[in-house]
């Protein structure tokens, strides 16, 4: 038997460690479940963790895993936050969808102006509408206590229907010969989130990224707020006593996540994506729960944890390609990945001993 | 092999947990009918070795014997059957279960709820201690709810009785009620033991004492021969030295609550009800109170974790009622809570985090919302060096240090932000007799520098050692408080509430 | 619009059908919680019981092992939960979102050979007699055997909480793990089974949705039940009958919604697809704001974590 004994304090290697034993699980589990699907599993792995970054088309993919890990990075921060706080907000898909909406329709409603301030407005329209769908469960949290999980999750199901109506009615292309989606940003320079540097993958949304990192570091490890979002999360009773408004702070973390969440979407929706199309997302709210985790809630394991997920999700498609893997198994091996590193956590706060016994 | 008149013998038992040995060969033994206190001080291992009895902890080494025949229970099912039933002191009823079904989670073989219900009031009026089987657990008193734990184990019809800290939430009144079931339940052949800190009782009380200190038997004695002192200095190991009071002139009046009322947050709490009071500068007021008489809810009230109405919390004649916890910090109201872990300081932080917890405001340790993390591991090491808190540095995190260790981090945190008013609630519940001396005695200076000082306490000895006014709280009312010197134990014990319907039943008993 | 085409009697009875997963999942769950465990992958087990049942029934064409292999994997999936929350003392939250996602992506691997294909179907056991009263014969005694299933299920549940003493035991474990743990009983164990019986119900559910209400594989199909037999057990303050209204009064906003949609009003479908959950919100909120009620109907030690440090 085994048996589990607290260390006094969190170990600081362990903090460090978890991450990548949890990512080296994930490879030798995902591995042998490539070889039950008929995959040579070393040739798998190595096209999805591998080849990307270091194989012979590593030029083309080094671009993608920016454009990829910035959506992932701005919202796994903005989670972060709050899932530091115990505030969860799960409805990051939601509010992606909604900011891109808003950012999008913004943008639309002036076509084709040229004036360069249509961009910023955007950006900012992109970021109002995600912060107001986050402020719907956080508001009901405050005024009455409402699950906040239940709550934005529910609204990432009324924010698909949004955006299956207005894709085909508001928003639709009226040049577009009847199809659902809107016009293309490709061609609408002043609101098109173009490439800053197009080898490098680099668009304002990466930039926002990085930004948003720096932004979320200070904050935690410097400020004031940032040190109650901390004790919140650790024993909210010692969060009172030190002056913590639970409200605000509630509002703060869901409106911050939001924000981020729509930003990041209206990036997406006026650049890599290029318009609002009944499925444009694709769930980066949902993984950038596992990468939120996956970097600790801290900053700067947040950027490398994106990154990563960015690479499963590059390399999974290259593995579809050129192996045939299904689509399924990258999923699924990102949900592994979130849990090995949950079980491997317990070596953080524990000490495992073997062979003693305990009456429990 | 033969009985020898012993019950259980323990023999040599010894039990480790990483760091610390909390049994070494530990042997006592109890007969038939006989009332035996085990004596120590929290962290001496009385509770490590009633639940090695008790079948939920197995001992390293050594062994017991019950009746002659080895004995080994594996889990507490297995020592009810053999006859043996505890009375915890936390930790073993469920609020929102009713008594009946409450009684039948601790039996073996509970009968039908509705013939149990029966039993139960059956056997709570042959001791005295009467009871609603329909009840929820959550809406009784402390008392009542000690009621149930003894009637769950009197059901069982037990051969051996352990009682832990079973006093400490009872008033004066309901001690002696208490104390005269024992006395008929041993009357009846059933052996007791009784585990306690606090002497007076132990010399009423038992027949033997077997003392412990840091896991090992220090003596056994007759406590009705010896005296409390001579009882206290084997326990603590040490002369100790009480308190010494300057007794400052009394200043203007520093905080005065004027018919508070709050409702408590937690569903089964107790809301404040009309709660004034008035303490001047250098003076200390201490609340005594049965546990779960709105005690935490009076911490809150005047901490500013819960709003009070207009013109009901005035501190310096500044009506303070709609002010959080910074903005009172800022006027010179300080509090420390009874929860060290999770309330008063936050587990996994490093002490210097700790530190900042609440001391940021008045030693200035943040500028324009960032906090300067050096100026603040000063502050921390400078409370470590004046209360000689023991810990290698501010870096560790607050849940390593030891119960006392961390309320002196606690106290001194306040105490060095140089309060105006200061607000502890059970200063030092849990902490070693050296360690509360010295919180005791920093409480005093304070009060000695021109302070104002409440101090909430179940320790009626401390209330009286540094009191100069008392007060108790009775399910959430404030007693008018009384100078302190001169105040026997029986007008206390009125005070707190005297002992509810326990005292009618015992008459016709 | 033409609300005539709308037979109330149909609309009725397929209410029954439209609530059964969702019941079945909610009173899982509420078991679950009632031991004082939160797990928010109930819609990961869903999923995994409707590939699983799905997959079984096809290959066998026997429904009922295929509902047999849903509640098999279910319970399976749900001990990974277990394992991680029980032993391992992780997050409940966090591990119950990893295993709806792991559960969406494990369904989809394994379903992936069998979009488009019909399951094996499942006859309607009509009661004699009781199914030729007139009208309520025809809407309530007319049903797939798993919708009576899930009615006795609760009646069971209900009567385990009230009546036996391991529903005691369960109800006192998720009241307060340290007292259950000081008075002997096995606080990991019991909160484990609990998570199972949570797990087979929840994949009970989702079967119910690829073998009875679609009745086919699509990935995701589950589109949120999951959630919603979480805010039922919330709604439902963790009692038994009342998850079955609450399901009910789902399923019934449900089958309006499809049918307004069959109907062709002038509201937007997609408005009227997005209603359930706007009302699932709806009713989160008028819940929580009686909060006393919901307080005391929740296990005080939900989703706290336990460790034995004696």
């Amino acid at each position: 038997m085994l048996t589990l004994e607290k260390r006094p304090s969190p170990s600081r290697l362990w903090t460090l460690l978890t991450p990548p034993l949890a990512v080296v699980l994930t490879m030798v589990a995902g591995g042998i479940l490539f070889a039950f699907l008929g995959k040579n599993p070393i040739e798998a792995i190595r096209t999805i963790f591998w080849d990307p970054v270091f194989g012979e088309f590593a030029f083309y993919y080094r671009g993608q895993l920016l454009v990829k890990a910035a959506p992932l990075i701005l919202i796994a921060i903005g989670l972060s936050l709050g899932f530091r706080a115990g505030i969860w907000n799960i409805g990051a898909e939601g509010q992606y969808i909604v900011g891109a909406i808003c950012g999008a329709g913004i943008g639309l409603a002036f076509y084709p102006t040229e004036n360069p301030a249509i961009f910023p407005v955007m950006i900012l329209a992109g970021a109002l509408g995600g912060w107001a769908w986050a402020m719907i469960p956080a508001t009901l949290k405050v005024m009455f206590g409402t699950n906040e999980i239940l709550v934005s999750l529910m609204l990432v199901y009324v924010a698909e229907s949004m955006l299956a109506s207005v894709s085909s009615s508001l928003l639709r292309n009226p040049d577009g010969q009847g199809f659902p989606g809107s016009r293309n940003f490709r061609d609408y320079p002043a609101a098109h989130n173009d490439y800053l540097i197009e080898s490098a993958g680099i668009h304002w949304g990466v930039v926002a990224a990085f930004i948003a990192v720096i932004f979320a570091y200070v904050l935690l490890a410097r400020h004031m707020l940032g040190f109650q979002i901390r004790v919140t999360g650790q024993s909210p009773r010692a969060a009172r006593f030190a002056g913590v408004n639970p409200s605000r702070l509630i509002l703060f973390c869901l409106g911050t996540s939001g924000a981020l969440a729509g930003m990041a979407g209206m990036f997406e929706v006026a650049g890599p994506a290029g318009q609002i199309t009944i499925d444009f997302n694709s769930g980066y709210g949902f993984t950038a729960i596992i990468v939120a985790f996956l970097g600790r809630l801290h900053p700067v394991g947040i950027l490398l944890a994106g990154l990563l997920m960015a690479l499963t999700y590059i390399g999974g498609e290259a593995a579809q390609a050129t192996l045939g893997l299904p689509a399924a198994a990258i999923q699924l091996l990102q949900g592994m990945l979130l849990f090995f590193l949950l079980a491997v956590d317990v070596l953080t706060n524990f000490r495992i001993r073997f062979g003693k016994t305990e009456a429990a | 092999m033969k009985t020898d008149g012993t019950l259980l013998k323990v023999e040599g038992v010894t039990k480790a947990y990483p760091g610390v040995v909390a049994n070494d060969k530990v042997s006592f033994s109890v007969a038939p009918g006989e009332v035996h206190a085990l004596l120590g001080e929290n962290g001496a291992g009385k509770s490590t070795l009633v639940k090695m009895i008790y079948g939920l902890v197995r001992p390293d080494s050594g062994h017991m014997v019950w009746n002659g025949s080895a004995y080994e229970p594996a889990t507490p099912q297995a020592a009810r059957s053999t006859g043996v039933a505890m009375v915890f002191q936390h930790f073993s009823l469920f609020e929102a279960l009713n008594v009946a079904e409450n009684v039948a989670l601790g039996m073996e073989d509970p009968p039908p709820m509705r013939q149990l219900a029966d039993r139960i009031r059956e056997v709570s009026e042959t001791y005295g201690l009467p009871l609603d089987p329909t009840r929820l657990v959550g809406e009784l008193s402390a008392g009542e709810r000690q009621r149930v734990e003894i009637i769950r184990c009197l059901l069982q019809d037990p051969k051996l009785l352990i009682m832990d800290e079973p006093t400490s939430v009872l008033t004066p009144q309901e001690v002696d009620i208490l104390f005269e079931t024992l006395r008929q339940l041993s009357a009846e052949g059933t052996a007791i033991l009784y585990i306690s800190h606090k002497l007076e009782e132990i010399r009423s009380l038992c027949d033997s004492a077997t003392i412990l200190r840091l896991g090992k038997v220090v003596g056994t004695t007759n406590p009705r021969e010896s005296s409390a002192r001579e009882l206290a200095e084997m326990m603590v190991g040490q002369t100790l030295h009480t308190p010494s009071r300057e007794s400052a002139d009394l200043g203007e009046v520093v905080v005065e609550l004027t018919k508070l009322s709050v409702k408590s947050s937690n569903p089964f709490g107790t809301s404040l009800k009309e709660v004034s009071l008035a303490v001047q500068a250098g003076e200390v007021l201490g609340i005594g109170g049965v546990a779960g008489n709105g005690q935490d809810e009076l911490l809150a009230a005047l901490s500013g974790e819960a709003l009070a109405p207009h013109g009901a919390v005035k501190l310096k004649g500044q009506d303070i009622s709609h002010l959080g916890p910074n903005a009172r910090r800022a006027l010179g109201l300080l509090a420390a809570p009874e929860e060290r872990l999770g309330h008063a300081a936050a587990p996994d932080m490093s002490l210097t985090e700790n530190a900042a917890l609440t001391g940021t405001i008045r030693r200035s340790l943040a500028n324009r919302g960032f906090v300067n993390w050096r100026a603040t591991e000063d502050f921390a090491n400078e409370i470590i060096k004046a209360f000689d808190v023991r810990t290698p540095g501010p870096h560790n995190a607050a849940r390593s240090l030891s119960g006392g260790n961390l309320q002196k981090f606690v106290i001194g945190r306040e105490v060095l932000q140089n309060p105006d008013l200061l607000v502890v609630n059970q200063p030092t519940w849990g902490v070693d007799a050296s360690a509360a001396a010295s919180i005791r005695q920093a409480l005093l200076d304070i009060a000695a520098r021109g302070a104002a000082v409440i101090c909430i306490s179940q320790d009626l000895d401390e209330l009286m050692e540094i009191s100069d006014r008392f007060a108790a709280l009775n399910e959430g009312r404030l007693s008018p408080p009384r100078p302190a010197k001169g105040l026997t134990v029986d007008e206390i014990g009125l005070m707190m509430g005297g002992a509810h319907d326990m005292e009618v039943a015992h008459a016709d008993a | 619009m033409d609300l005539s085409s709308i037979n109330p009697l149909i609309l009725l009875a397929s209410i029954m059908v439209a609530s059964t997963p969702i019941l079945l999942a909610a009173i899982g769950e509420m078991v679950v919680e009632k031991s004082g465990v939160l797990n928010l992958g109930v819609e990961g087990m869903m999923i995994t019981g409707a590939v699983c049942g799905f997959v079984i029934a096809v290959e066998t064409g026997s429904p009922v092992i295929g509902f047999v292999a849903a509640a098999f994997g279910g319970a399976v999936l749900s001990l990974l939960f277990g394992f991680l929350t029980q032993y391992l003392l992780s997050n409940q939250v966090a591990t119950g979102l990893a295993l709806t996602l792991f559960g969406l992506g494990l369904s989809a691997l394994i379903g992936q050979g069998y979009v488009g294909i019909k399951a094996p179907v499942t006859n309607d056991v009509n009661i004699p007699l009781l199914a030729d009263i007139p009208v309520i014969g025809r809407i309530v005694f007319q049903h797939d055997l798993m919708v009576y299933f899930s009615i006795a299920l609760i009646a069971a549940v209900w009567a385990f909480l009230k009546f036996t003493r391991a529903g005691l035991i369960l109800r006192a474990v998720g009241e307060s793990h340290d007292a259950a743990h000081a008075l002997g009983y096995q606080v990991v164990l019991i909160r484990m089974l609990a998570i199972m019986f949570g797990g087979a119900c929840a994949g009970l559910g989702g079967a119910y949705v690829s073998l009875i209400r679609v009745p086919q594989w699509t990935e995701g199909m589950t589109s949120g039940a999951g959630w919603i037999a979480l805010a039922i057990v919330v709604f439902a303050s963790w009692r038994p009958w009342r998850v079955l209204l609450g399901a009910y009064l789902f399923g019934g906003v449900t089958v309006l919604q499809l049918n307004l949609q069959a109907a062709g009003t002038t509201i937007p479908v997609e408005y009227l697809s997005m209603s359930p959950y706007l009302i699932t919100i709806l009713v989160l909120v008028i819940m929580s704001a009686s909060r006393s009620r919901a307080a005391l109907g929740a296990p005080a030690a939900l989703g706290r974590v336990f460790h034995a440090s004696s």
